[in-house]
């Protein structure tokens, strides 16, 4: 493989060691030799990423909120529907559960530079995110209760339909990300992606998670 | 590489050097109408953000000018209760979401912050543009629905049930919600360009401990945009679809509530005046410096100030709905919680004088603005102290007393320093200066006007007359004072008539401005104004909070990067030690292309939810052809890389 991997290269302060030591006065400062790829939490995209899914968990933290404050609007819960049929949404759950699997294969191995890891990683985290979907849709049609009912079916269908949204466009990145993996741009930059996907397949799955609490959990014993 | 060539220092860069030459070419912006459309570089979207945004100042300001028109006499009928309710709607959704934050947070901070951080672009630039775009198609959105007679008609904030599908049939209200979908997709993505340039691409040497005022206001700023704008676009998402799919989030006949709405939209509101004013604190502690000629007395209370306003500007939002009935108990806990603001907002004061009061001051045509800014914000200030009391609240909620507090607020707090900050960067946008008697005159006249229009309006407040009401019977012998309160709109027309010529007469025949024409410490003055298209000739490094006044005259510049393709770099978010370098991504048309597709889905989905399925894929292909990776390096990258894990 034409690339090496270091741990960490310090940039050269001509003869100084550190910046916070007093200044000696070098005139340069030379990051000729600094990486050109970085890994987690120094990659730039890792920290948008970041930023992305503190917008995303604040939606989704609102409309836990709104979900809870609607609540105390209602005498009965769910008011006058049977609560989330569970056969479809115990599944999807243990289907987010496994797919943590590979989303951590592909995010260990992209660092090393296992193109062929990497790949496969992503195809079966693609495979999974489509199993998923299609078991979402399923989910719609045993809610027991259609969007128009009232405050509480309204709530848990966009509930279940911003997860979806989130799932759908996770499931195409991972495609577009497995079909690059295929060709020769699956470099460095394009590693890293995959990896901080796997990040953000996390993040969909411990919110699904936490929407599956609400939806089949809390329709039951609050 | 760079290192064989002599060092030039940045602030001596005449582009004529040989790397000065090589980077101009790497760092070429396109040219010709798709080049336009093609340009990511941050001084170009800056300035685009801020163009528009101030086109959206006027058209406001010409509403908020018919406004004062129908009510100079009672019983008016020049515009009728229909246009009216468009029309002050119109005003405020344009002032705050068109102007105030695309102006103050995106404008301003998308040109300034990357030449502060010492870098040669804004992280993300394409993302950055893309922002734009779908700022300018949010505009185009609301602004259509206006002269179609479809603009929106339920207030600036909306409220239900008015805004609902019971009180608001047609597509008014729903072209308001998705303007917020627009305009805050495009502030979040700004919030996350921004705060990444901040936290990543800094000069090596500008610690957190040495950055400037400014940008940590960005930095907090970006944060609050962050956490406080999905709260309006779930508001106004969830309006959306009570409207369009009969959803019941806010309809009490079927388990829905009102206040619901109003908790959403305020958990976004009240921050967004910390959105729209922290900018204008972070412009004075600039210029306050700058013209004081010392530095700033009180750097960590200041930025402690900031954050905390950040912080608690998230727990003060119940105090807009003290006429809603809620608890005593939480209303006593807002009042305190909204109190408790004026304590960092005042310590910035002092420390903004005492800075004054112990430096050379120079009362330059910025610091003008500044003082017009210490004046007005004051006494929007206090006033905003008596009304986080519930009585006083109660007694003149929804009246004019309301409009003229956050009138001083928000004009004292964004335009007053908005002013200040372009006659400040003038030079360094256009490179010439803007001329100091018309700057001047531009500054008393509206000044005079400003107070003279909403002075009075405290008094109609407390005198009864309620906001939002197209007008009133002669018996309420409102006339006098609805007179003296429109007759200042003339002198503050006249104010912006003359900051325009200004501005034209400057960029044809202003003074040349040079490097640094105030004599600055910021980093943004050490290269040519305007900046070249790679910003530094050599990316900085500093070794204090005010690098053109204390650094040594050989101060190290970084070399080592590349100038063949569009290299960065990225340095640690605390210590900014370098760590690697990066690629710009140059410029593209697919940010355009897609802005276009995601406006095309969101416009559809006003009128039929299939927009969103039916929108979706367009989106799909255009997002591909954004991120496809393409052959950006001469040479094959793989074999030069290093990785860092």
């Amino acid at each position: 493989m034409a690339t090496r991997a270091i741990s960490d290269t310090p940039a050269k302060w001509g003869d100084m060691g550190s910046i916070n030591e007093p200044i000696r006065r070098p005139l340069t400062l030379d990051v000729s030799s600094l990486p050109s790829v970085a890994f987690g939490h120094r990659n730039t995209t890792w920290l948008a990423n970041v930023f992305y899914m503190a917008i995303e968990g604040m939606m989704f933290a609102l409309m836990f909120a709104t979900y809870f404050y609607l609540r105390t609007r209602s005498t009965d819960w769910p008011p006058g529907h049977l609560p989330p049929a569970l056969t479809y949404g115990v599944t999807n759950a243990l289907i987010f559960v496994f797919s943590l699997a590979p989303a951590w294969w592909v995010r260990r191995r992209a660092p090393e530079g296992d193109r062929r890891a990497v790949r496969n990683g992503l195809l079966v985290l693609a495979l999974f995110a489509l199993v998923a979907t299609a078991f979402r849709v399923f989910e719609f049609t045993t809610l027991n209760c259609r969007w128009s009912d009232d405050a509480y079916s309204s709530t848990v269908w966009v509930l279940i339909g911003m997860h979806s949204g989130h799932l759908v466009t996770e499931l195409i990145e991972t495609l577009v990300l497995f079909a690059i993996s295929l060709t020769p741009k699956m470099e460095g930059t394009r590693l890293a992606d995959a990896a901080i996907n796997s990040d953000y397949w996390y993040f969909v799955v411990i919110t699904g998670l936490i929407v599956d609490v609400l939806i089949y959990g809390t329709t039951r014993f609050l | 590489m760079t290192v064989a060539e002599p060092i030039i220092a940045n602030d001596q860069d005449t582009g004529k050097s040989e790397l000065a030459r090589r980077l101009a070419r790497t760092w070429c912006q396109p040219k010709g109408f798709l080049g336009w459309f093609s340009n990511t570089h941050h001084t170009v979207i800056g300035i685009r953000f801020m163009v528009t945004a101030f086109i959206f100042l006027l058209l406001g300001g010409v509403l908020a000018a018919m406004i004062r028109l129908q009510l100079i006499r009672p019983e008016n009928s020049l515009i009728g209760p229909d246009l009216y309710n468009q029309v002050f709607t119109m005003h405020g959704s344009t002032m705050i979401f068109l102007f105030a934050v695309p102006m103050m947070f995106q404008g301003f901070g998308v040109y300034i912050v990357p030449l502060m951080c010492g870098a040669r672009n804004i992280a993300f630039p394409r993302l950055n543009a893309f922002s734009y775009y779908l700022y300018v198609g949010g505009a185009l959105v609301l602004w259509g629905g206006f002269v179609t007679n479809t603009g929106p008609d339920v207030g600036w904030f909306a409220y239900v049930p008015l805004s609902g599908p019971a009180y608001s049939p047609g597509h008014r209200a729903d072209i308001w919600s998705q303007m917020i979908t627009f305009t805050e997709v495009s502030a979040l993505g700004v919030a996350i360009c921004i705060a990444t340039t901040i936290l990543r691409h800094r000069a090596p040497g500008m610690t957190l401990n040495r950055m400037p005022i400014l940008l940590w206001e960005k930095l907090v700023i970006s944060m609050a945009v962050i956490f406080a704008m999905p709260a309006v676009m779930i508001a106004s998402g969830l309006l959306l679809l009570d409207r369009l799919v009969g959803t019941h989030f806010f309809n009490p006949a079927q388990g829905g509530d009102v206040l619901l709405y109003q908790h959403l939209f305020w958990f976004f509101g009240h921050p967004e005046v910390y959105i729209i004013f922290l900018p204008g604190a972070a412009i004075v502690s600039t210029l306050v410096e700058c013209f004081s000629r010392r530095r700033i007395l009180g750097y960590t209370p200041i930025v402690v100030s900031v954050v905390a306003t950040g912080f608690i500007g998230f727990s003060v939002w119940v105090h807009h709905m003290f006429a809603t009935g809620l608890p005593q108990l939480s209303e006593s806990f807002f009042t305190a919680a909204s109190l408790m603001i004026v304590i960092p907002t005042g310590l910035q004061f002092f420390c903004w004088v005492a800075t004054m009061w112990t430096g050379r001051l120079q009362l330059q045509l910025p610091m003008l603005w500044c003082f017009g800014f210490f004046f007005v914000f004051l006494i929007g200030g206090l006033s905003g102290v008596m009304l986080a009391s519930v009585p006083v609240d109660l007694q003149v909620h929804d009246t004019y007393f309301v409009v003229a507090h956050f009138h001083y607020v928000l004009i004292g707090g964004a335009l007053f320093p908005m002013f200040a900050g372009i006659y400040f960067w003038f030079p360094k946008i256009t490179g010439r200066m803007a001329n100091t008697t018309l700057g001047t005159w531009h500054f008393w006249l509206f000044f005079i006007g400003f107070n003279t229009t909403f002075f009075t309006l405290h008094f109609l407040g407390l005198r009864g007359m309620p906001r939002r009401v197209y007008t009133y019977g002669a018996d309420m012998h409102w006339q006098g004072l609805n007179v003296l309160a429109s007759s200042g709109v003339v002198f503050m027309t006249a104010g912006l008539l003359v900051f325009l010529a200004n501005v034209i007469r400057s960029l044809r025949m202003g003074k040349i401005a040079g490097n640094n024409p105030w004599g600055d410490a910021g980093l943004e003055w050490s290269m040519s104004s305007p900046p070249p298209p790679y910003n530094f000739l050599h990316v900085p490094t500093v070794s204090g909070r005010d690098p053109l006044w204390e650094d040594p005259p050989d101060q190290p510049v970084v070399v080592g990067l590349r100038d063949d393709i569009r290299e960065t770099l990225v340095t640690h978010s605390l210590d900014t030690d370098p760590q690697h370098k990066d690629e710009d991504p140059g410029p593209s048309i697919w940010p355009f292309l897609t802005a276009l597709t995601v406006s095309a889905a969101f416009v559809g989905s006003i009128f039929t939810p299939w927009a969103v399925p039916i929108g979706a894929p367009p989106v799909i292909v255009t997002m591909i052809g954004w991120l496809w990776p393409r052959g950006q390096s001469p040479t094959p990258r793989p074999s030069g890389e290093i990785w860092v894990r």
